[in-house]
Order: C-alpha cells, then structure tokens, then sequence
C-alpha cells in the first residue's frame, strides 16, 4: 500500500508539480543556452553581472512579496513605497547623513508596510483594496516631500551601495544574495516561515492552532515594505538621483515575477528562490532584446506570453483544493 | 432481468490513480427505481464507484450504460444531461448566493437570457415534493452543514435526475433530519428515481435501501437483495472477517474532589448559549449530547476562546478568563479543538504532514525561532507509528490521504504535545471502520494520560458508550446532565424530545 502510495506522488510530481518548481529554471537554462549561442557577448561574467546588478531592487522586493502572496496576501503599494523611501533616503544623505539614510530607506519602508499591514488584519479589508489605496497615498506622499521635483544626490558616502564593487562583483549583487538567503531561511527554517505557509494554506486551521495570523499578516506587509525601502536607497544611490516618480509600475514587475517563479497566487505554496529565478528570467528576455537588436514593442509581449504559459503549466498541475 | 429494468449498468470498471489501482473489475447492475446502498470501508472505493457514474472520474477500462445508452464522455455535466446527478460528501453551492438562486442554478427562469419571475412558485413546487422547510432567501453561507445539504438535493430534483448518486448523505444530520431525508428518498422511488445510496451508516443502509453492494479494496465483495443483510453481516463483507464492533474500555472516572481543568458558570454568548454550566476534570470524558443545532459546536468554540462570552464565568486551571480570551490564549493555556471540518478548519492541504503535525506546537520544536527539522521529522514519524498513519511518510501529501487518515494527521497535530483539555468535534465524520476503532482507543488513551476530554458526536451511540458523564444540551443550554455509564441513546433520545416539547423556543431552529 505505501509503495503504491509513493508512486501517487512521484507521479504527480512529474506532471505538475516539475512544472511548477523547476519550469522557471529550465525556461531560464533554455534562454541562457540559446543567447550564448547567438551572441558572443552574452555569456561574459561581466554581462551577467551586469543583469544581476540590474535586477537586485526588483528581485528584493519579489524576495519580500513572495512572503506576502504565500501567507494568502497580495500587496500593490510595493513600487510607491519604493519613492517615498527614495526620496526620504535622498533628503536625509543631503540634509542629515548619508548612512543614516541607507538605513532609513529600510526603515521607512518596514514602517509604511506596516501601517498596510494594520489596516488589512485592524478593518478585515481585503489586501488588495488596501493596498491599491495606500499606494496612492505614498505617492503623494513622495511627491510632497520633494514637492514634485528632483534631488541629486551625488555623495561619494552614499553611492558606495549601488555603485560600488568587491573585486569584480557587485555590491548591490551582494546585498541582494544575503537578502535572498535571508528569507529563504526564514520561510523554510523559522516558525515564522511555517506560520506564513499555513496562514495563505489555510487561515481558519491557523487560527484554532493558536497562530495569532493577524501578526503573521503584519510582519509579511511590513518586511516586504522594508524590502521595498531597501530598494529604493539601492536604486537612488545607484543613480545619484531621488525621483518621486521612481519605482511606478514596480509593483506589477515584483508580482509577475512571484507568479512567474510558481508561487500561488491563493497562497500556501511558494519559494523566495523560484521568485529570484523569475526576477532574472524577466531580467533575461530584456538582456537578450537588448543584444539582438529588437524591436523592443516585443519585449513585452514575450514577457507577457511566457507569463502565462508558467501561469498555465503550474495551474494544469495544481488540483490540490 | 431485461435491459430496460437497469437504470445503470457498470461492467468490469477499472480506475487507477498514478500507478493505484482504486477500482478493478466493478460490475453492478443498478435496478431502476431502487435503492441501491454501497458500502464498504473508506478507501473500498464505494465513492469512487459513486463518481465514476457520476462523471466525476472516467473508468479507464470497462464500461458504463445509462438506461442502456453507453457512455462515452465523462463527466458531470454529460452525466446531468443523462440525468445522473451527484450529491458530495463535499458539498459544492455558491455560498454568496440564497437558497434558491442555488437550487435553480443555470436553470434560472428567463427570456432570451433576462431573468424573469416564476422559479419562487417553481421552488414551492418543489418543495411539496421534499419537504424540508427551507427558506428561499437564505444565503447558503449562513446555512450550517445539514441544510445545505438539503438544498444540494433539491438541486438535484430541480434538475429531474433520474439517477441521484448520494455520497454518504446523513453524516451531518441529526436522526430525525436523516429519517426525513429516507422519507423523501422513498418518495423519489415511487417516482421510479434510482437513489444510489453511498454510507458508513449501516442502520440507516439496512433500514431504507432495497439492494446492496459491498466493497472491499476496490473489488465488489458481493451484491444482494437487503432483505436478510444484518449490520454484522455487511460488517463481516466489509472487513473480510467476522469481527465486532466494540467499544474501548474507559479508565476509571476521577474522583468528584479533582481540581477542574475548565468550569463554565452560567455562561451565555451571542453565538445563541445561554446557561451553560460545566466542569470537566483530567482523566475524564464528558460528552455533549444533543441533536444538530443544539449548540454542542458553539460550547466548544465558546471553550476554545473563538467565540466571545457576554456573560457568566470561564476558568481554566482555576484561573478566571476575562474577556482578552483569544485562541491563542487558550491554546497556550493547553486548550486543544480538532474541529468538525478537518478540510476546512482542520488541516492545512496545501502543506505535507509534517508541518501540519507540528502547526500547534511549534514552540517547543524551535530554539530563537529556528525549528530543530530533525526533531520534527522523529514527532512526526512517533506519530505516523502511534496512529498508523497510510501512507507512512513525514513528508506524505496530506491533500491527497484518505478521510480516515487525514484525521489521524489532524488528531496529531494535538497528540504530540499533551492538551489539558482535548475538545473533539466530530472525531470520526466519514473515517472508515479501521480508523474509527483507532480515534476512539487514542481518546481513552488521552483520558487515561490525565487529559480532560470533551466529546461531541451526532452519533448519540458514540458519545455514550466513550463517555463518563455528559450534559444533555438543546437549543443552546444544558438542561440534564447524565451518567453515560447507565444512559442509553433512547434514554437520551426520549429526555430531549421531552425536553424539546416543553421548552418555550429560543430562537428559530430547525423544525423537528
């Protein structure tokens, strides 16, 4: 009977579930062999590195909201909670320091996803209309601070973070690297990780375990604000230049690359890695319209049909509900 | 017997799931205007059967005739269009929608697509027909399980079945719902519908269906006319050898003297209880007894911290509860609920064992946070032994475990760590024989470990014979209290129609 059994899942395994664990890894394989083939500039350290530091703020936030979306949440206020902290992190490195605002950025960030949070479990509103709210409102926000306009932050003490390197690599490839290993051990090895998991899997069964889900609910908005802030202080430090207007659109980019990775979108069931793996897949198809000269109105066509096939092949091995 | 007295013909169905064979060679034959009970343990594969006929599974060999037509296409809406309709253990409604938007679902009154009146007058319709004193504006999601249940078949009706597949029909309902519902099966019969009659209830089997098929392992044992089938001798098919059905000894009652773990004093709630008082000791078992609707579920929420308590007292361990009482305050004060819906509110599925074993003790495997896996992984596996689990994986695919072993995950989950108070829900709702004996020796083994037990069963019989003392509980209080060692179910049964006769109502319930 148990060896029956086991055959069940294996099974099952091959169909759906490979799909949905590795199919953005072997889409991710297939793109890289076949860019390497095409161009010889593709598969230098330089030009990969290159598309890793280009991704980190993405992939931390899609690290942070894959968290979000696995506890049964959905967060749209990531891409303005980006601004607001670029701005903030912009006028304090002017004003008051520089590193106290490579701290602040974060900080920030984790207090907004905070309020997110508090107003979702505090009023029973669905995350999505809160969040969708809460956007607007720290949009405005960035735009009041700086009142509308630019600042250039062109301070040696503050440009180290996304400008600067480590031998060869990266800095901001670092910081994304532990970010990533960071919340994939808090997702796989804490009891916070498992209390996320049965939140999004099953709300009522957390409950009458005795989880407090609401602050379950609160701590994934607010990391994920946290991570957004960071990638804010990332990008402006980057650039040298805080824009209100930064990170629009952000959102939609960190939520495709959490589905793209086979995160469900129901909540229960996901992985920070497969997330990063999505972040880079996006970050892979712009690479390679960039190399081979295309018209870029296909780019996001591309990534728009990829989407769904990955959307498609996790939900036709899905029926688990 | 000539083909046109066959309502359904299923000859040598085989069906595999990934490599299982669940069904092999299934040959029935479903007399027209009969009722047809199969039964067998959980995992014989009488569902499976059910949902074959009902489109819901395709049989990958032999075949299956409607009224002598073959079927080629399954699935549930070409068996609707053969007039097959299915009524779930899992029940499939719209909860947002009423009652009757429900019942006439895709069948609504219209003109070239615009709603228009008359399904009020066709539901009244129905009604003379089934009887259940339903109320049309009713949103299915304020409706508990029973009545919903009534409204799927009704669905059913809307849609003329002439086959209606019910797949273990009166395990949510109270005795009295259930003889309602043979009732109406029976009238259905004269109306020449055949009823397939999937159950675990033998009593209800042998006394409303006319033939039946038992299964075991996924192979049909034998089908025969019910006229001379006793409960022993469908057992006895069922399990493949004579055997009993018994009930585990109990330990000895605690002394009156023992602290309490939980006292309730003249306690009322806004979920409708009012003058609930109770006491239950360690090592002991207390049952409450009473029908659906009772407020047997609410006392249990109500204990468990889930629901507020507007007035009267509440200790555990001696310490009065004050109105900051939460789940998680209970559970840290070692309350324990394994609720009634264990897909629902019990497990969750999209995680393997493991993690669900662990979801409410998840302290005492971490150290700052971070979970000691190896330690989790040998609870788990104790579990898995102590409580045969099938499959016996840490990791095994919970979502897919048979009823009886889904429970046996879930009864876990508070096994691994000692409660002070195990509250039990419906331990054993639609858990095939095996696992039923096995839930019921781990909660004496509980009692005998010192842990206070609180059981609530629909099955008078189960409540009794497990328990030391029970209260008798209708329409939201407590009116008896009884030693479950001298009661019996007709006593209790008798003391709460009694009960139920003389009692101005507290709210409307449903009608009996």
């Amino acid at each position: 009977m148990s060896t029956a059994q086991t055959n069940t899942r294996s099974n099952r395994m091959s169909v759906g579930d490979f799909a949905r664990e590795y199919g953005v890894l072997v889409i991710i394989g297939v793109l890289l062999i076949g860019l390497s083939l095409i161009s010889e500039n593709f598969l230098t350290a330089r030009n990969l590195l290159n598309i890793l530091n280009q991704s980190a703020p993405l992939a931390i936030i899609a690290c942070a909201l894959t968290l979000v979306i696995i506890g049964g949440g959905f967060d749209l206020s990531t891409g303005a909670i980006f601004g607001v902290a670029s701005v903030s992190a912009g006028w304090i490195a002017i004003n008051v320091d520089p590193y106290l605002a490579i701290f602040a950025g974060p900080l920030i960030g984790l207090l907004l996803g905070a309020v997110n949070g508090i107003i979702i479990t505090g009023f029973g509103v669905h995350s999505f209309l809160v969040t969708l709210a809460t956007s607007l409102v720290y949009r405005g926000i960035a735009i009041l601070v700086t009142d509308g306009s630019l600042i250039p932050v062109r301070i040696a003490e503050f440009s180290w973070l996304g400008r600067g390197r480590i031998g060869m690599v990266n800095i901001a490839v670092i910081v994304l690297l532990a970010f990533m290993v960071i919340f994939m051990i808090l997702l796989n090895r804490t009891t916070f990780g498992r209390r996320v998991y049965a939140v999004g899997g099953n709300e009522e069964a957390a409950i009458l375990s005795g989880i407090r889900t609401n602050l379950v609910k609160i701590m994934t908005f607010s990391l994920c604000g946290m991570a957004a802030g960071l990638a804010g202080v990332i990008a402006v430090s980057r650039i040298s230049m805080a824009e209100p207007q930064a990170g629009t659109g952000m959102e939609f980019e960190a939520i495709a690359a959490v589905i793209l990775g086979g995160t469900s979108i129901m909540g229960g069931a996901g992985a920070v890695w497969r997330s990063v793996a999505g972040v880079l897949l996006m970050a892979l198809i712009n690479n390679g319209f960039n190399i081979l000269n295309v018209n870029p109105f296909f780019k996001d066509l591309t990534t728009g049909v990829i989407i769904v096939i990955a959307v498609a092949l996790a939900a036709s091995g899905s029926r688990r509900r | 017997m000539t083909g046109t007295d066959i309502a359904v013909r299923v000859r040598g169905v085989a069906k595999s799931f990934g490599g299982t064979r669940i069904l092999d060679d299934i040959t029935i034959d479903f007399k027209k205007g009969s009722v047809h009970a199969l039964v067998g343990e959980n995992g014989a594969g009488k569902s499976s059967v059910g949902k074959i006929v009902g489109g819901y599974y395709s049989a990958d060999e032999g075949t299956v005739e409607v009224f002598g037509q073959p079927v080629t296409r399954f699935s549930p809406r070409d068996a609707l269009g053969l007039g097959i309709a299915m009524i779930h253990q899992e029940l499939q409604l719209v909860p947002e929608l009423t009652v009757l938007e429900n019942v006439f679902l895709g069948l609504e009154s219209n003109t070239r697509g615009f709603l228009c009146k008359g399904d009020l007058d066709r539901f009244h319709a129905l009604e003379e027909t089934c009887d259940f004193g339903l109320n049309p504006d009713t949103r299915i999601a304020d409706m508990r399980i029973a009545e919903r249940q009534k409204v799927e078949i009704m669905r059913a009706i809307a849609r003329d079945a002439q086959v209606i597949i019910m797949d273990e029909p009166t395990s949510s309902l109270t005795e009295d719902e259930a003889d309602r519902l043979h009732q109406l099966i029976g009238r259905l019969k004269a109306r020449d519908v055949t009823v397939i009659y999937v159950s675990h209830f033998l009593d209800h089997i042998i006394a409303n269906c006319d033939r039946v098929t038992v299964m075991r392992d996924g192979k049909v044992v034998r089908t025969d006319e019910m006229a001379g089938e006793t409960k022993q001798s469908l057992v006895d098919s069922m399990l493949g050898e004579a055997s009993e059905i018994i009930w585990p000894k109990l330990p000895a009652a605690p002394a009156r003297h023992i602290a309490r773990v939980v006292q309730m004093e003249n306690v009322a709630t806004e979920t409708g209880l009012r003058d609930i008082s109770l006491q239950v000791r360690p090592g002991e078992i207390v049952g409450l007894i009473g029908l659906v609707g009772s407020g047997r579920s609410e006392v249990a929420r109500a204990l468990f911290g889930a629901d507020r308590i507007s007035e009267g007292t509440y200790s555990i361990m001696g310490v009065q509860q004050d109105s900051r009482l939460s789940v998680t305050r209970a559970v840290a004060q070692g309350i324990a609920l394994v609720p009634e819906d264990r897909r629902k509110q019990g497990l969750v599925l999209t995680q393997v064992t493991r993690p669900n074993v662990s979801l409410a003790s998840l302290g005492s495997i971490a150290s700052f946070g971070f979970i000691n896996k190896t330690r989790e992984r040998e609870r788990t596996q104790r579990m898995i032994e102590h409580f045969g689990i099938v499959p016996a994986m840490v990791d095994g695919e919970v979502a897919f475990y048979s009823g009886g072993n889904q429970q046996k995950v879930l009864l876990s989950k508070w096994a691994v760590e000692k409660p002070r108070l195990l509250i039990l829900d419906e331990p054993s709702r639609g858990v095939d024989i095996g696992a039923r004996q096995r839930i019921h020796e781990f909660i004496v083994e509980m009692a005998a470990d010192g842990v206070a037990v609180l059981l609530i069963s629909s099955e008078l019989e189960e409540v009794i014979n497990l328990s030391h003392r029970g209260y008798l509980m209708d329409d939201g209080r407590i009116f008896a209290e009884a030693n479950c060692r001298t009661l019996t179910v007709e006593d209790a049964l008798n003391r709460i129609f009694r009960e139920q006769g003389s009692a101005p109502r507290n709210k409307e319930v449903t009608q009996l």
